[in-house]
């Protein structure tokens, strides 16, 4: 499934990055702590997090993920709109919680990193 | 293949660019075709290095160096030092302010993260000194 599918299908809302839509998501990862997701999340994921600054980005390049969520309502920081924007890294908002988004995403079929490996 | 070298400035506090050396050294790996999972640990530690450097080291760099048997990599700066590397070694010990903590950092992660990613890390710090981290990562007899 694309970025851009998963976000109408769940109603999320793209706030930067649009070049990078159709950015092929495999599976997902939570996380708020920039070391914990830097050395865990797989490639190819859409991150959950509650960061807004702009450095969620060059984690998302360097892991090779899918897309970022803002979740909790936390909006984007102005700077991070621009880098998502100049690197193609889809950044989209979701204002509830990061628990109840991964559970829609999960019942879309996109699992976990163990669950794709299984 | 001929060695190849690079290096990347690092400026404390410089939030805007922070983490596009290690960007910069995944591409070139990437372009030289290595191994994605040696990539991928290349670029954690690179991340985590550059990342410590922001956050308290001063002005400093990132240098790489690829030949045919390894990959180096040696983040140096000029910043306060460290007087006890061993605690520093441990997880959960950090001395990020309140700030960077808010920001996701100052878990106490990156400097353990760094030693298991890599095949070889040495640290040297001392207290008005600046801190140099060396790590090499093999790419014949890689640890994953």
């Amino acid at each position: 499934m694309t970025v851009e599918e998963l976000s109408k299908i769940l109603g999320l809302d793209i706030v930067a990055g649009r070049n990078g839509l159709n950015r092929q998501v495999e599976n997902g990862y939570c996380g708020d702590l920039l070391s914990d997701v830097m050395g865990n999340a797989p490639s190819g994921c859409i991150w959950l997090t509650i960061q807004s600054h702009q450095n969620i980005v060059a984690v998302a390049m360097l892991r090779e993920m899918a897309a970022i969520v803002i979740a909790g309502g936390f909006g984007p920081d102005k700077e991070t709109k621009e880098k998502a924007d100049q690197e193609g890294i889809p950044l989209l908002a979701w204002s509830d919680s990061a628990y109840d988004l991964a559970g829609k995403i999960y019942n879309l079929g996109v699992g976990g990193e163990k669950n794709n490996k299984g | 293949m001929a060695a190849l070298k690079k290096e990347y400035h690092i400026n404390k506090n410089d939030f805007i660019r922070a983490g596009e050396a290690s960007i910069g050294v995944k591409n070139v790996l990437k372009s030289l075709d290595v191994d994605p999972s040696i990539i991928r640990r290349v670029a954690i530690c690179g991340y985590e290095g550059e990342m410590n450097v922001v956050m308290h080291g001063g002005t400093g760099k990132l240098n790489i160096e690829i030949n045919s048997t390894n990959i180096v990599l040696d983040i140096s700066d000029n910043g306060p030092g460290m007087a006890n590397t061993e605690l520093a070694m441990e997880r959960g010990y950090s001395t990020a302010t309140d700030e960077y903590r808010e920001m996701g950092f100052g878990a106490g992660m990156g400097l353990p993260n760094m030693e298991k990613n890599s095949d070889e890390f040495k640290i040297d710090s001392a207290v008005g000194k600046g801190t140099r981290i060396r790590m090499v990562f093999s790419l014949t007899h890689s640890k994953e």
